[in-house]
Formats: C-alpha cells, structure tokens, sequence
C-alpha cells in the first residue's frame, strides 16, 4: 500500500510547477498592464482617441503641470516649453516640448509617459503626442514637438491639478520600438 | 536539574552488522539513495554554505566597523551583501531545512525511505554545482551581483557577463529545491505508516507539507523572473524595460510575489521544529495541535496575498497601500495563536532545559521580537520612513537568525544523538546557546536603532553619528560568527570523540516514531511498517475524540 500511487501525483505536482513558471512568464506581464491600464497606473491609463467631436467645455479650471526628463544613457535635452498651464475641463489644449539632440550624430529616442495622480490618468486623452512614434534627430537638431489633449469633464471633482511627465529612452533601432509588454495604448 | 543525557547511556549493543550500507566513498556518498544519508550531506552541505556566507557578512561588518571606506572597495561591498543573503537564503537555510525533512520525515511517519529516492539523489547534487556557479561570479570580469539579492532591474541588469551564470545558478537551486518539495508531498501523502493519519502527523510533518506545496508553487515564478531578466540583459527584450514599454516595477511584483511566500518557506519548518521540541521538555503534549495546523495552513496563504508591503514605497494607489497593509497585519493573528500555543505548552510544564529547549526558548522569545518589527513595517505609513534601512535589515535578521537559524540548531541538538549515536557535550552545547543569544542580541539589537536614525543599508559607508552603534553591531557579529565554531567542536564530538551512547528514546519526554528506533537510526528503518498505538503518536489524545 505505502508507496503506490507515486507516479501519478509526482506528474501532478510537476504539472504544477511547470503552470506556475508558466504564469510567472507568460500570463503576469500581461495581467499587469490590464492591471495598470483599470488603476491608470503609467502610460496603459491614458487614453489616446483620434480629434473627432470634443466634448461641451465646461467652466471648471485645471491646472496641467508639465515634466521632462532625458534618460542618462541618451544626451538630449528636452524640456516643456511651458512649465504649467491652466486649462478648462473639455477644452481642446495644445502644448509643446522642445528637444535638441546634443551629440555629434544622429540619434533616436522614444518618450513614455505617465500622469499623477493615477486616478487621473484616464481622463487625460491625448488626440497627437510626438511619443506615439520614435524620433530621430540629426546631430545637434532641436525640435519642438506637440501634444494636443483634452481633460474629460467627467473629472472627479476633487482633482485640480494633474502632472503629465514624460522621459526620453534611447532606442537606436526601429526593429526594438515595441516592447514585449507594450500595451496597446499606441 | 538532572540531564538526561546522564540516564542516556544503554547498552545496545551495535547493530551496524545489518546495516548493509554501501562499500567505498563514492557508493556511499554520491550514488546514495538512502534518505538519511542524503539527510546527512544536505546538512553538511548548509553547513558549509553557512560559514561562507557568514565570512561575507563578517567582511560587511568589519567595513562598517567605523564610518569611512578602508577595507574593500563599495563594488565588492555590494557584491557581498548580495552575496551574502543569496547563499544564507538559498544555500544556508533551505538546504538545511530539505536536510531535516530527508532525515526525519520518514522516520516520522514510518516510511522505508523517501517516496523518490534516485529523484532524491538528484536534487541534493545539483546543489554543490549550483553554488559553485554562483560563487564563481566572484572571480569573472565585472564581479559577481551586487544589485541585492532581490535584483531589482534596472541595476541588476548592470551586472556583467556574469549575470547568466548567477541566473543558471538560480535556475539550478529551484529545479532542486522543486524536486525536493515533490519528494516530500509524495512521501507524506503515499508513504505514511497504516494509523498514521494526516491529523496524527508530528507537527513538523506537517509544517513541511504545507512548506513543500509553498515552494512548487512559487520557486517557478522566480525563475520566470530571473527568465525574463536574463533575456533582458542578453536578448533585447524589454520586459522591465521602460524605454522598450517594460515597467522595472513589475519585476518587483513578480519577485516578491516569489518573495514572501520564500520567507515563510524559511520559517515554516522552524515552527515545525520548535513545536516538536517545547512538548517533549515540558513533558507535556502540545496545545492546540489542531488549531497549530490551521495556522500554519492561513499563513501560507496568507503569503500569497502580502507581497506589496515589500514595495510601499515604488507609488501605488491608496487602495493598494491600505489592502496590502491590513492583509499583513493579519498574518500576526494565525502566528500569534502560535506563539500563543507554544507558551501555553510550556505553561505548567515539568521543564528542564537542555540545550535543544534552550534553543527553542530563545527561538519564541527573539523570533517574536522580529514579528512585532514586522508588524511595525507592515503600517504602510511608517514603512516610508523605515524602507531600505537598517530597521528592515534588523527585522529580517531577527526572524532569520534567532528564528530560523535558532530553530534549525535547536533541531540539530535535539536529534543528534537519534542521528550519530552519541550523546553531545551538553556542556558545549549550552554555551554554544548563551554566547549565541547574548552575541545575536549585539549584533541586530543596535541596527534598529540605525534604521530608524536613518541609516540606509547596503551602503558601504556611513554618517559619523551612527558610528557607535555600528561598532557594537560589528563587535556583536565578530562573537556571533566565532561562537559558531563552538557548534562545529560540538558536532565533530559527537561524531567522532563522544563516549557517551545514546538511548532509543533519548530524552525522557520525547514522543514520536523516530524514538521507537534505535539510536543511531540503523541504516534501513521501518522497512516493514509499524504498528502504531497511542502512546508512539503524540497529538493522538486530542485527535482520538
């Protein structure tokens, strides 16, 4: 009696650890981004819509702060052409960055992006955003690039002022542009 | 207080006539499939792994002996306490642990052998190959890791080419760490003895299965981990990789998610362990069996659902910070019935204090000290101003040390003569506890005081005003880790000097299977099964109404 059955409970249990490897690799990278993309955690929150029909302006004020930072592994200089701007909800908004390559060749980046509060981050919706695409830059070119947005109105009341901050990431070959979790938020 | 180790002398005589154990070293020890002798190498094994391990954070110590950088360069600081805590962790204390289940479980319950004995083999010598891997990181180009054990990217992806090796040295421990937990579950659930039912299982049979189930389900995720950062560093994918759309901060879920589940698969056999060892000197059986497996069961699931008070701090919603919080603070209710429980079998109890209960005894005493920090780590509020400081790294030294540690060499002196034949030097083996407790109490004591002044840990130099404590600390550690010589005269004694044989039953309260053997264990025991009555069965009282 002591010993039988062996075989089939050792295959159970390495099924087991095979489907939590499994988990670990495959399904938890995805479950993430769902997750962050329900809690508006980093860039899976925002919306990005195509410019169609605004919604109706409402008399209430925001204020947008706006954040740059280049990655230390790519020499560029980027900055928001302004620092803060007060928009209302509803309001089609527009705003730029300026960037200048400060190497002696060309290069590429790409730009990710969140917005804090987290709670926010779904009804900041971007209609244009120069990170939806990689930019490349000859040596020492400056750009400006722009960003067009709306706040839904649906705002909860309680927030008043919402942090849009971007940081630019080298990427050299167009080939690495998606990332293996990249959500499909562009 | 009488010992029992003077009435622990029978005339027996030796019976290693009928043992039939391999010829020649290498039969015997690297084609072994005998569950005590793979018992015997594991231990061995941690052993060794625990004084390697013990010299990193000895070179630790003496550079933080006082504020300044004068013995070894930061690079190789970083790379010893990532060092450190990844053989104390994978090399020290989980071997150990697989060490006391080869060796005991079946002896607990009955069984010939291990359910898997060639699988057994398999898993212990993966072992040596593993460490040897990682350790030899220390000599490549670049160093070994230095990111911290938890190897958080993206610093961790920094390391040099030596990140494969430290990556396949990972891989390696799990697959054996796996199939040991296969092992184990297969030989409570098939190979118990007819009578011993799951609810009369000895309490570290218990804490074991539940540990086991623990290991296969979360020791896969950490390879995945380890995968994905592997394929990260050398093949361009960008799971934890912002510039690609990765999120550095979902290594951090998925590595705690492996990582607190690990910590009670630490702690959980010493609970096991301790509960073995406070009925027997308190001759009295333990309180609450039943409600002590239950508890032990909500823990480990509660383990699964904790995993974010680790990161508190990387920016999560409100909602998060208040769900992890409240789910940690329960986790202090199935282990405060345990401490509860451990009290309450010793409350009233004729106790005497050899070393093993001494052992134990300062096991509940410290180990509940590094709950009650735990507890104030789990306030997620609190917790910014404690993460990443000496406070964190006095906690889980607490529950590591005087916990698991503690609890491991009260097993080994409780079961040493069952294993040798041989009564140890009680004497030594008392010292060997009251150096180690005062030493263990100098050394972690002051660093929570460090921690909530302020200082940061993994940094290899500090702000003058923490330098006192910092002395002391060391000092503590420099005793603590030559104190552990006295543990190896003690074991080597017993192997090899002591005259003194070892009873059947070597402590007057003792109850179990294990003690229905002679001492030393024959090499083939319970080849047929026993017939278990009430009295070789100690939880049968509560269990048979």
């Amino acid at each position: 009696m002591r010993g039988s059955g062996n075989t089939g409970l050792v295959i159970k249990l390495v099924l087991v650890s095979v489907s939590t490897f499994a988990f670990g690799i495959f399904a938890m990278p995805p479950l993430y981004d769902k997750f962050c993309q329900i809690t508006g955690i980093g860039q899976a929150g925002v919306r990005v819509e195509a410019p169609r029909d605004l919604p109706a302006v409402a008399e209430r004020k925001v204020t947008i702060l706006l954040d740059a930072n280049a990655n230390s592994t790519l020499p560029w200089e980027f900055e928001p052409v302004q620092r803060r701007i007060n928009i209302n909800v509803g309001e089609a908004s527009e705003t730029a960055y300026r960037v200048r390559n400060l190497l002696e060749e060309a290069s590429a980046g790409r730009a990710v992006y969140n917005v804090t509060p987290p709670t926010a981050a779904r009804y900041f919706v971007k209609t244009e955003c120069f990170c939806f695409s990689r930019q490349s830059l000859l040596a020492g070119e400056e750009k400006e690039m722009p960003v067009r947005f709306y706040i839904d109105p649906e705002l909860p009341e309680e927030i008043e002022e919402i942090t849009l901050s971007y940081t630019f990431f080298p990427n050299p070959d167009p080939d690495t542009a998606s990332g293996t979790t990249a959500s499909g938020s562009d | 207080m009488s010992s029992i180790a003077d009435t622990g002398i029978t005339h027996v005589h030796d019976d290693h006539d009928h043992d039939h154990k391999p010829r020649g070293f290498l039969n015997r020890w690297l084609f072994t499939t005998n569950h005590k002798d793979i018992g015997t190498l594991y231990l061995v094994f941690s052993l060794l792994m625990f004084f390697i391990g013990g010299s990193m954070a000895l070179v630790i110590r003496a550079e933080l002996f006082v504020p300044g950088l004068q013995l070894v360069h930061p690079e190789f600081f970083n790379q010893m306490t990532t060092m450190h805590a990844l053989i104390m962790v994978f090399g020290a204390v989980m071997p150990a642990w697989v060490g006391f289940a080869n060796w005991m479980i079946p002896l607990m319950i009955g069984a010939p052998d291990m359910a898997l004995p060639r699988m057994n083999n398999w898993s212990f010598w993966i072992l040596p190959f593993a460490f040897t891997m990682l350790l030899s990181t220390l000599f490549m180009d670049g160093g070994g890791p230095a990111a911290g054990w938890t190897l958080y990217p993206p610093l961790s992806l920094q390391t040099g080419n030596s990140f494969a090796f430290v990556v396949f040295a990972v891989h390696m421990m799990g697959i054996s760490s796996i199939m040991g937990s296969i092992n184990v579950i297969a030989t409570i659930i098939n190979m118990r003895a007819p009578g011993m039912t799951l609810l009369r299982m000895p309490l570290f049979v218990w804490t074991w299965l539940i540990t086991a189930y623990l290991l296969i389900a979360v020791m896969p995720v950490l390879a995945g981990a380890v995968t994905m950062l592997l394929t990260d560093h050398f093949f361009g994918t960008s799971f934890f990789n912002a510039a690609g759309g990765g999120d550095p901060v979902m290594f951090q879920h998925i590595f705690w998610f492996f990582g607190h589940p690990e910590v009670y698969i630490m702690i959980l056999p010493a609970f096991g362990v301790i509960s073995e060892i406070l009925p027997t000197f308190s001759r009295k059986p333990l309180f609450g069996y039943a409600a002590m497996v239950y508890a032990t069961a909500s823990i480990a699931f509660l383990s699964f659902i904790v995993w974010a008070h680790h990161m508190f701090t990387v920016g999560m919603p409100l909602e998060g910070e208040l769900f992890f919080m409240y789910a940690t603070m329960l986790i202090a209710v199935p282990t405060g019935v345990k401490v509860f429980n451990w009290v309450s079998t010793m409350w009233k109890g004729s106790m005497t204090f050899e070393t093993p209960m001494l052992f134990a005894i300062g096991f509940v005493v410290l180990f509940t000290i590094g709950g009650l920090s735990g507890l104030m780590l789990a306030i997620s509020a609190a917790d910014f101003q404690y993460h990443d400081t000496y406070f964190v790294v006095a906690h889980f030294h607490y529950v590591l040390v005087p916990g698991s540690v503690f609890a491991l060499m009260a097993g080994t002196y409780y079961w040493l003569p069952k294993w040798t034949g041989m009564m140890y030097s009680e004497r030594w083996g008392k010292l060997h506890f009251w150096l180690s407790t005062i030493f263990v109490n100098v050394l972690f004591f002051p660093q929570h005081y460090l921690g909530l002044a302020g200082m940061p840990r993994r940094i290899p130099d500090y702000s003058p005003q923490f330098a006192d404590f910092n002395k002391i600390s060391s000092i503590g550690g420099f005793a603590f880790g030559l104190t552990q010589l006295i543990f190896v005269g003690v074991i080597v004694h017993a192997v090899w000097v002591s005259k003194k044989k070892a009873r059947a039953r070597v402590w007057e309260g003792a109850i179990g299977l294990e003690w229905t053997v002679p001492s030393p264990a024959p090499y083939h025991t319970f080849e047929k099964a026993p017939d278990i009555d009430e009295s070789m069965v100690p939880h049968a009282d509560e269990i048979s109404h």
